[in-house]
């Protein structure tokens, strides 16, 4: 079948099978390797994207179901050379150490800034709960969303 | 001693020397640009999935893969008949046992391999695994360690000649007869059957390669999820028979190893065998499931636990007798010498003469493995071992669990101190850590609080744990793993600009390499760290090593890092003599540049060193040109760090739900390079240890039902669970590495637990409890407080 869909601001469209998973169309049809999967069963959170604005897990949506919505993915938070804050944030507070649930986290981060602008702790963990890190222990994730919405237009990043 | 203070600091505003540093990784990482083994695309590469058994005990009677092999877009379907024409069916472990690469004859555990298929794409390949028609004869299986030596037990390795039962090795350490007669003249002896059950360290991207056989120059390429490609490369050239020298193995960026990505697995020699057999890159990538139920799991050792002390409180020795599972096929990763990995180091941090552990090892019909999950090579359960015990032996003297710790404690003028079991401990100043923990945790209060709380009916709990870890293995004359000793190499290229490249034989999963590596040959030679390029992960483009695993990229890889920077330093130095023309001896080192003793204007600095290496300069005799260095750095000691941490918890016993309120963490790693890093890794490892404690367990029911086999079912900690870490440090170098680190990765995953389990056990103890086994999930505590507690790694009728 055919699917179009918009994604991080361009058009696509493929023929792909009724059964493909988001994740798989964006990884493999699209080659946007930023968006991760590491489990069967939409516990982990490492594939999450914006479907029209909302977090999504992608492996819990078929690309069928993306047919005609928006789809933004890591690789637009960036803006050329420069890194969105929640991207800076990760990078100040040592938020990631070996990446792999690092973009689905900043996705998430990003909505949910976009929705708060100035989070509790407590809301920050909450926002994240759905998503599992093995490598930080989640303190400097928070962390680095908090300095995100800290630092919300900050072009530098310091040592 | 400060590793943070008056280190001058580059143009780009990083330290030249150890210190806060942003890592140079994580520009990738942010953009989603890492490269990961799943993100490896090649032309014509083609896709695989493997067949696995439903069974945990079963005699294969038949495969008939006909119906797959007609499936449209598939390549090849290969099962272990195929492998077993190549001589490919086994493959040795890094234990000198065998395991199946497809089963043959038996299916020993659910999810061992049976067959594997190569299509067009991932998808297809999953269909065809539905149209393969296995015949089954189920056997019974052998689920509890504890029966696995019962005469009517059935045979698991009944492949192997001469072997008539479930029997691996039996091992000891430490004097019987030293200890049996400490115990007999002591006041008081307590004793505690502990378990540390199955876990599986799950990291968050699953195991996986893409192999790739160029059928014209005979040149294997494999990208794969391994800490240690260097390793890998040669047991794919020892057990395939294909020349070393056209093995390039290639680690690229990896989603967490923490152990799971030391082993090789079939699913990766399959890849390699897909791609000879079609002649095409072949991608193998296991799912979740595939993840938790076949590869490398950790722990499963049940210990029995016995402490001697005085009244007083002095520990006089200490005995465990260890039931360890390893699983259907013994392939654990370890140095050779020791079966049950370093697990003698049980005796911990405190002073006394007498010791004495046996370790008996057995098959069972679950997923082979043993050592992972960031144990140090067995030292977490040893560390839960003797935290454990310490606190039952508290809990029956009546006396404060850290009073009792910091009656005995080493003290610092004993070191280096070796231990009833044979360890060389370098260096330590336990009570001072033990100190700051007590008073960042606020110690006397929370006891207070806890005295109010009781009187009100509130179950808190303050649990400690103190540990020493040795990390860093070799020596490479006592430590090797297949025969390859363990020591690592590194080489280090100073181009003619004053830029630096330093290859590395170790390999990061997450730990930030490039950025601290950079800092330590920083540090030596004045090059800053942003001109130096860190380049590892690739056999064809490093040095030889055994790879990261056992926190020893620090101790050994970074003692090397140091050593060769040192070795381009004293070239330079020769160099600098001839450009100034001047005596070697008359010049002086500082912040990177060698200059004139009492004429410190007349210098040269590393970076016009290294273009005059590479000039017309007349160099002396003996010198050649270039700047560079090599070096193989073979440890003379483990290093050993050690720390103290405080948790604190509150019950409710209505429910047997624990919340996690404080966790406090003095790590004491030697010098630390970069602190940003190492407090990174410690609250890592923290978290790990929560999940441990409190949630985590690959259990199975008679039937060999792997109970944890995806993550609803194994539960992993979220950012709910976990509490806002709070750390401290001190700073006791090790004697004889090269900068004084000692290697941090694992400290707080082997710390922690015993710290979780000790301040539940503290806050229900009020109520008759006084052990109880991880993981603490609200059912277990509750069943501990209803003082029917039941075996956490087995669901069966009790």
């Amino acid at each position: 079948m055919q699917v179009t869909m918009t994604v991080n601001g361009v058009e696509h469209t493929r023929e792909v099978e009724p059964r493909m998973l988001l994740v798989h169309f964006i990884r493999d049809e699209l080659l946007l390797r930023g968006t991760h999967w590491g489990c069967d069963t939409s516990n982990c959170g490492t594939c999450v994207l914006w479907v029209d604005g909302e977090p999504v897990k992608s492996c819990t949506m078929l690309a069928a179901m993306a047919d005609g919505r928006e789809v933004r993915t890591v690789e637009s938070l960036a803006q050329g050379a420069e890194l969105d804050p929640v991207q800076k944030g990760f990078m100040e507070c040592h938020g990631l150490q070996c990446g792999f649930c690092t973009p689905g986290m900043m996705m998430t981060g990003r909505w949910l800034l976009d929705q708060n602008p100035n989070p509790s702790e407590g809301e920050i963990r909450e926002a994240i709960s759905g998503q599992i890190c093995r490598c930080t222990g989640y303190k400097n994730i928070v962390e680095a969303i908090q300095w995100a919405a800290d630092n919300p237009a900050t072009s530098e990043v310091t040592s | 001693m400060t590793t943070t203070e008056a280190v001058p600091t580059s143009e780009a505003g990083n330290p030249i020397g150890f210190g806060r540093m942003l890592r140079k990784e994580d520009a990738r990482f942010l953009r989603g640009e890492g490269n990961y083994v799943d993100d490896v695309n090649l032309p014509g590469m083609l896709h695989s999935a493997i067949l696995r058994s439903p069974y945990a005990h079963a005699r294969i009677v038949s495969i008939d893969a006909s119906a797959a092999e007609a499936l449209e877009g598939v390549h090849a379907v290969i099962t272990g008949a195929t492998l077993e024409g190549l001589g490919l069916a086994w493959m040795p472990t890094l234990s000198y046992d065998t395991q199946a690469v497809l089963a043959t004859d038996k299916v020993r555990f659910q999810g061992q391999e049976v067959a594997f298929v190569v299509a067009d794409s991932r998808y297809i390949a999953r269909d065809a695994l539905e149209l393969i028609e296995v015949e089954y004869e189920p056997l019974p299986p052998v689920m509890d360690a504890k029966k696995a030596m019962d005469p009517d037990a059935p045979v698991i390795r009944d492949d192997k000649e001469g072997q008539t039962n479930n029997f691996i090795y039996d091992w000891e350490a430490g004097s019987k007869d030293d200890t049996e007669a400490a115990f007999a003249a002591a006041d008081v002896v307590v004793e505690q059957d502990m378990l540390y059950p199955r876990v599986h360290p799950a990291p968050m991207e699953t195991c996986g390669s893409v192999a790739h056989m160029d059928s014209v120059t005979g040149k294997l390429t494999l990208w794969t999820t391994t800490q240690a490609p260097h390793a890998h490369r040669t047991v794919y050239a020892l057990v395939a028979g294909l020349p070393e020298q056209k093995i390039q193995v290639i680690s690229p960026d990896i989603g967490g190893g923490f152990g799971n990505k030391v082993p090789i697995y079939p699913g990766y020699v399959c890849s390699v065998v897909g791609s000879i057999v079609t002649g095409k890159p072949v991608k193998w990538m296991e799912d979740r499931s595939e993840n938790l139920m076949s590869t490398g799991f950790a722990r499963d050792y049940h210990m029995k636990a016995s402490i001697a002390a005085t009244r007083e409180g002095k520990i006089l020795a200490v005995k465990v007798d260890v039931l360890a599972d390893h699983g259907a096929f013994n392939s654990v990763a370890q140095p050779t010498k020791y079966p049950a990995g370093f697990f003698h180091i049980f005796t911990g941090s405190y002073d006394y003469p007498a010791a004495h552990c046996s370790v008996r090892a057995v098959y069972t019909n679950k997923a082979p493995g043993g050592v992972a999950y960031a144990c140090s090579f067995r030292i977490t359960e040893a560390a839960y071992c003797i935290e454990r015990i310490v606190d039952c032996l508290a809990a029956e003297l009546e006396m404060d669990p850290a009073e009792l710790r910091l009656k005995n404690l080493l003290r610092p003028e004993q070191f280096p101190y070796t231990t009833p079991t044979g360890w060389e401990y370098d260096s330590g100043e336990y009570e001072k850590t033990m100190r700051v923990a007590m008073e960042i945790a606020g110690y006397d209060e929370l006891r207070r609080e806890q005295a109010e709380k009781r009187a009100k009916g509130e179950y808190m709990g303050i649990g400690l744990s103190f540990f020493t870890e040795g990390v860093g293995a070799g020596p490479r004359k006592h430590m090797d793993i297949l025969g390859l000793g363990m020591a690592d190499g590194c080489d280090l290229r100073v181009h003619p600009t004053g830029k630096a490249q330093v290859r590395l034989s170790v390999q990061s999963q997450g730990q930030g390499h490039e950025t601290t590596f950079a800092q330590i040959v920083a540090h030596e030679l004045g090059i800053p760290p942003e001109d130096i390029e860190v380049i590892h992960g690739d056999t064809d483009n490093t040095p030889f090593g055994l790879g990261t695993y056992g926190s020893r990229s620090t101790p050994v890889s970074g003692a090397a890092a140091a050593m060769v920077a040192r070795r381009v330093r004293d070239k330079a130095r020769l160099i600098a003599a001839a450009a100034l023309e001047c005596a070697p001896d008359d010049l002086e080192w500082d912040l990177g540049r060698w200059f004139v003793k009492g004429d410190p204007e007349r210098g040269r600095t590393i970076q016009e060193i290294a273009m005059d290496a590479h000039s017309a300069l007349d160099l002396p005799d003996g010198v050649e040109g270039h700047l560079d260095a090599q070096v193989v750095y073979n440890p003379p000691n483990l290093t050993y760090p050690y720390g103290c941490y405080i948790c604190v918890v509150d019950v409710d016993p209505g429910t047997g739900q624990v919340k996690v309120r404080r966790f406090v963490a003095v790590d004491d790693c030697g010098t630390r390079i970069n602190p940003m890093i190492v407090e990174g890794q410690v609250h890592g490892g923290l978290a790990e240890g929560i999940g441990m404690a409190l949630m985590q367990v690959i259990a199975f029911d008679e039937d060999g039902n792997n109970l944890g086999g995806s993550f609803m079912d194994y539960l992993l900690p979220t950012a709910i669970e976990c509490p806002n870490w709070e750390l401290g440090e001190t700073v006791t170098p090790s004697p004889h590495h090269p900068i004084g680190a000692k290697g941090v990765g694992e400290s707080a995953t082997v710390g922690s637990p015993a710290a979780v389990v000790n301040a539940v056990v503290d806050a229900i103890s009020p109520l008759g409890v006084r052990h109880a086994d991880m993981p603490l999930t609200p059912a277990n505590v509750w069943r501990a407080i209803q003082g029917r507690p039941v075996r956490t790694d087995m669901a069966v009728e009790q």
